[in-house]
C-alpha cells in the first residue's frame, strides 16, 4: 500500500501534468524561496523615524490600545508604575527574563515583581517587543525565556514596552530584522504580531474588548 | 460538529429560512455591517487593488509548484522539531489526529477555529474516541453548545440574536447562579470568557487550523482577533495544526501580501489582532509552548481539482467577502446551504467535495450579479465557476426537468438569432403589458422560486438586442 503522503503527491503531479523532477520548476521554487523577493509595499510605512513613530501611534490608538513614550529606559518602570494607577489596577507585574526589562530599577516604584512565565493568575505582565510595524500600529513579539508567550495572552493588562529605533514601517522590514537575528529560514517558536487589545464581534456583531486575552493593551515607547 | 450534508434539499431549506423571522433579523447585521467596513478598509489602503493581483498571482504560482512548495515545507517543519502528517481524506485526517490525542493521553482537547476541522467532522470523531472536544472561538462555542454548524466561515454564529445566546448559556452553564443579569453582549462575553478559561488551562491538546503554512520557514500562521487559537496553541502538551494542502505560501513576504487583503477583505480591519506564526515545539531553552508540535495536511479532493476548471477555487483564502456581499446569502443565510461552506464560494467548493450529486444544487443559488467576484481578495471568478458546474449538471442530467427543459428551449434560439429576436420580441411585449400596470410582477407563471421572496422588473419597451441596434450596435 503506498502511503497517504506519496498518494497526495502523485495525484497533484498526475492533476498538474509534471513529474516533480523538471529542473526548470525546481529552480523557480528555490529561486523564490531563497530570494524572498517583496512585494506591493504601501507607501504609507515609508517615513523618516519621527513619522514612523507618528504613524505607529495614530494606528495603535486607532485600535484601542493606549500608548505613553518614556525618554530613556531607566523612564519605563515609573510610566508602568503610573499606568497601573491611573487604571486602578493591583500593583503587580510579571515579566520574562529579558535584560533590557532585568536592567530597569524596579525597586524604585512599588510594584511588587513576579518572573517567569504566567500560570493564568496574573493581573499584569510586561514583555519587551522585538520590533513593531508602523503600517498598522502591530507589536511583534518572540517567544523564550526573556518574553515568555504566556505574558502575551493570559493576563488581563498587557503592557509592551518597544524601542522607538525597532519601529519599522511595514512587515517586510520586520523580517529583514528577523532574518538578522535568528538567521534566513530560522524562526522562534513563536512570532507574535500583536496589533490592539483582544476582541470578538461574535455576538450581534457588535465589537467586545477582551474576549480571550488581554483587555488592555498598552505601549510603553523608548526614544533615544 | 459537521453535520452530514443536506445540500440536496438546498430549495427546502431556503424556504424555511426565508420564514424564519428571527434568522432574518439576524442577516440584517452582514448586509450591513461587512459590507460598509470592508469598503473603508479598502478605500484607505490605495495599493490595495495591486495587492488583490499580487495575492491572485503568490497563489497561482504556488499551486502550480504545489508539489515541490509541500515538500520545502514538509523539510522545515521537520528540520524544526515539528512532524507532518498527510491525510487522504477526512476520515483518515480524523484518525490521524485521535491518534496523536491518545498518544498524548489526552481527556480535554480545546479547539481554535477551522474551517477544515468541519469539513473533516473533527469533533465528532474526537468525541468518539472518548475525549472531549470543546471549541474555543466565542461563535463556534456558542454554535458547538447547540449542535450547530457554522452559517457564516468567519463569523460562524451571525444567525444568533442574543437572546438565542443567552437561553444556551442559561441551559448549559448550570453552576452559576440562575438569577444573573445576561442582558448584554458584553455579560455574555465576561461569562464565556470565564468558562473557556478553565477548558484552556486544563487542556491536554490543542487544534488549530492555518491561515498560512510558509514552506521557507516551515510555519503555521493563525490569524484571530480573541487570542483563542493562541491560548489554544500555546497552553496544552501538544499542538495539532490541521489544515489543507492549498494554504502552502512560499515565504513570508508572499504572506504579507495575503495578510494585507485578507481581514480588510473580511472583517474591514487593516490587521486582525492577533496574527500568530508557529514553527515546531517549544525550544530546549523555551519556558512555555507546547512540547510536540504536529501538522496534518488534508486533500480531501483539492489534488483532483488543480488542472481543472475549478483550480482557481484552491486560491481561496476564506475571508467571507464573497458572501458578505451575496443577495442570496443575505436572504437564506449559510445553513440553507446544507453543508461546511456556505455563499458563492461554498457553491462551487461544496460540489468539489462532496459530489456534485450532493451539492450540484449550490450553483444554482446565484443571481449573477457578479459581486462576489468584484470583491474576492484573490479574484477567484465565482460566477464563471458556477456556471460551469451547471453546466456539468446539465450535462449529467441532474437538473429538474424543468430547468433542463428551460435551457434546451434556450439554446434552441440562441443558435437561431433571427428566431431569438422575434421569439424575445413577443415575450417582451407580453410582458411588458403585463406588467406595465405597476413596472414590476409579484408573480410571474414559472418563475414562483423567484417572485415569491422579490419582484421581477417588468421589462421597459425594447429587447436589448433592438436597443443595441439603435444605439449604433453591430447584430449579425
Ligand atoms: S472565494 Fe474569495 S471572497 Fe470568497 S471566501 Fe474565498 S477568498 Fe474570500
Amino acid at each position: 500500500m503506498t502511503s497517504a503522503r506519496d498518494d497526495v503527491l502523485s495525484n497533484i503531479r498526475r492533476s498538474l501534468g509534471v513529474t516533480g523532477h523538471e529542473a526548470p520548476r525546481i529552480a523557480a521554487v528555490d529561486e523564490r524561496l531563497a530570494r524572498a523577493a517583496p512585494g506591493v509595499v504601501p507607501a504609507r510605512g515609508q517615513l523618516d523615524p519621527a513619522a514612523r513613530l507618528a504613524l505607529f501611534r495614530a494606528q495603535a490608538e486607532a485600535v484601542q490600545a493606549s500608548l505613553a513614550v518614556a525618554a530613556s529606559a531607566k523612564d519605563v518602570p515609573a510610566e508602568i508604575a503610573r499606568y497601573l494607577r491611573d487604571n486602578n489596577l493591583p500593583a503587580t507585574l510579571r515579566m520574562g527574563a529579558d535584560p533590557r526589562l532585568a536592567a530597569m530599577d524596579w525597586g524604585a516604584t512599588t510594584l511588587a515583581v513576579t518572573r517567569g512565565p504566567s500560570a493564568g493568575d496574573d493581573l499584569n505582565a510586561v514583555s519587551h517587543a522585538f520590533a513593531g510595524a508602523a503600517e498598522t500600529g502591530t507589536l511583534v513579539l518572540v517567544s523564550g525565556t526573556d518574553n515568555p508567550t504566556t505574558l502575551n495572552f493570559l493576563p488581563d493588562n498587557h503592557i509592551v514596552v518597544l524601542r522607538a529605533a525597532d519601529i519599522d514601517g511595514d512587515y517586510e522590514s520586520v523580517w529583514t530584522r528577523l532574518r538578522a537575528t535568528f538567521g534566513k529560514g530560522l524562526m522562534p517558536r513563536a512570532v507574535n504580531m500583536i496589533t490592539g487589545p483582544s476582541r470578538s464581534g461574535d455576538i450581534e456583531q457588535k465589537l467586545l474588548l477582551g474576549a480571550h486575552g488581554p483587555r488592555r493593551l498598552h505601549i510603553v515607547i523608548v526614544g533615544d | 460538529m459537521s453535520a452530514l450534508p443536506t445540500s440536496e434539499n438546498f430549495k427546502a431549506n431556503a424556504h424555511a429560512a426565508l420564514g424564519d423571522a428571527q434568522l432574518q433579523k439576524a442577516l440584517g447585521h452582514v448586509r450591513v455591517n461587512f459590507i460598509e467596513r470592508r469598503a473603508s478598509a479598502a478605500a484607505g489602503l490605495p495599493e490595495f487593488e495591486a495587492l488583490r493581483d499580487s495575492a491572485r498571482d503568490i497563489k497561482n504560482h504556488t499551486l502550480a509548484h504545489l508539489d515541490l512548495y509541500l515538500e520545502a515545507y514538509e523539510k522545515n517543519v521537520t528540520a524544526s522539531g515539528g512532524r507532518v502528517h498527510f491525510a487522504r481524506d477526512a476520515k483518515e485526517a480524523c484518525a490521524l489526529i485521535v491518534d496523536i490525542c491518545k498518544a498524548e493521553g489526552a481527556r480535554n482537547v480545546t479547539k481554535g477555529k477551522s474551517m477544515v476541522s468541519e469539513e473533516i467532522g473533527l469533533n465528532a470523531a474526537i468525541e468518539a474516541a472518548g475525549m472531549a472536544a470543546v471549541e474555543t472561538d466565542l461563535g463556534e462555542y456558542i454554535i458547538q453548545l447547540r449542535g450547530e454548524a457554522p452559517s457564516h466561515i468567519i463569523a460562524p454564529a451571525v444567525h444568533l440574536n442574543k437572546e438565542q445566546v443567552e437561553a444556551d448559556f442559561r441551559r448549559v452553564h448550570t453552576a452559576l447562579p440562575e438569577g444573573r443579569n445576561l442582558d448584554a453582549p458584553e455579560s455574555l462575553l465576561a461569562e464565556a470568557r470565564g468558562i473557556l478559561r478553565e477548558k484552556f488551562l486544563d487542556a491536554d491538546v490543542g487544534v488549530t487550523g492555518a491561515n498560512f503554512l510558509v514552506a521557507e520557514t516551515g510555519t503555521s500562521i493563525i490569524v484571530t482577533n480573541e487570542g483563542n487559537g493562541d491560548l489554544t496553541q500555546t497552553l496544552p502538551r501538544a499542538h495539532i495544526v490541521i489544515a489543507s494542502i492549498e494554504k502552502i505560501v512560499p515565504t513570508l513576504e508572499d504572506a504579507s501580501q495575503i495578510l494585507r487583503v485578507l481581514a480588510r477583505s473580511a472583517t474591514g480591519q487593516d490587521m486582525s489582532v492577533y496574527t500568530t506564526l508557529s514553527t515546531g515545539p517549544r525550544r530546549a531553552s523555551d519556558p512555555d509552548g507546547p512540547r510536540a508540535y504536529h501538522v496534518v495536511l488534508l486533500d480531501n479532493g483539492r489534488s483532483a481539482m488543480l488542472g481543472t476548471e475549478f483550480e482557481d477555487m484552491l486560491r481561496c483564502i476564506r475571508c467571507g467577502a464573497c458572501m458578505n456581499h451575496c443577495p442570496v446569502y443575505h436572504a437564506v443565510g449559510g445553513h440553507a446551504y446544507g453543508w461546511v461552506y456556505p455563499g458563492p464560494m461554498g457553491a462551487v467548493l461544496t460540489p468539489s467535495l462532496i459530489g456534485v450529486d450532493k451539492g450540484g444544487h449550490l450553483p444554482n443559488a446565484s443571481t449573477f450579479c457578479g459581486r462576489c467576484e468584484s470583491v474576492c481578495p484573490v479574484r477567484i471568478p465565482l460566477p464563471k465557476m458556477m456556471r460551469h458546474w451547471r453546466e456539468r449538471e446539465f450535462e449529467r442530467h441532474l437538473s429538474p426537468a424543468s430547468v433542463r427543459y428551460g435551457i434546451g428551449v434556450w439554446a434552441f434560439f440562441a443558435k437561431r438569432p433571427a428566431l431569438y429576436r422575434l421569439a424575445a420580441g413577443i415575450a417582451m411585449g407580453a410582458l411588458g403589458l403585463l406588467g406595465s400596470a405597476r413596472g414590476r410582477f409579484r408573480k410571474l407563471p414559472l418563475a414562483g422560486g423567484w417572485t415569491d421572496h422579490r419582484d421581477m422588473p417588468a421589462p421597459q419597451g425594447r429587447t436589448f438586442q433592438s436597443q443595441w441596434k439603435a444605439k449604433g450596435g453591430r447584430t449579425r
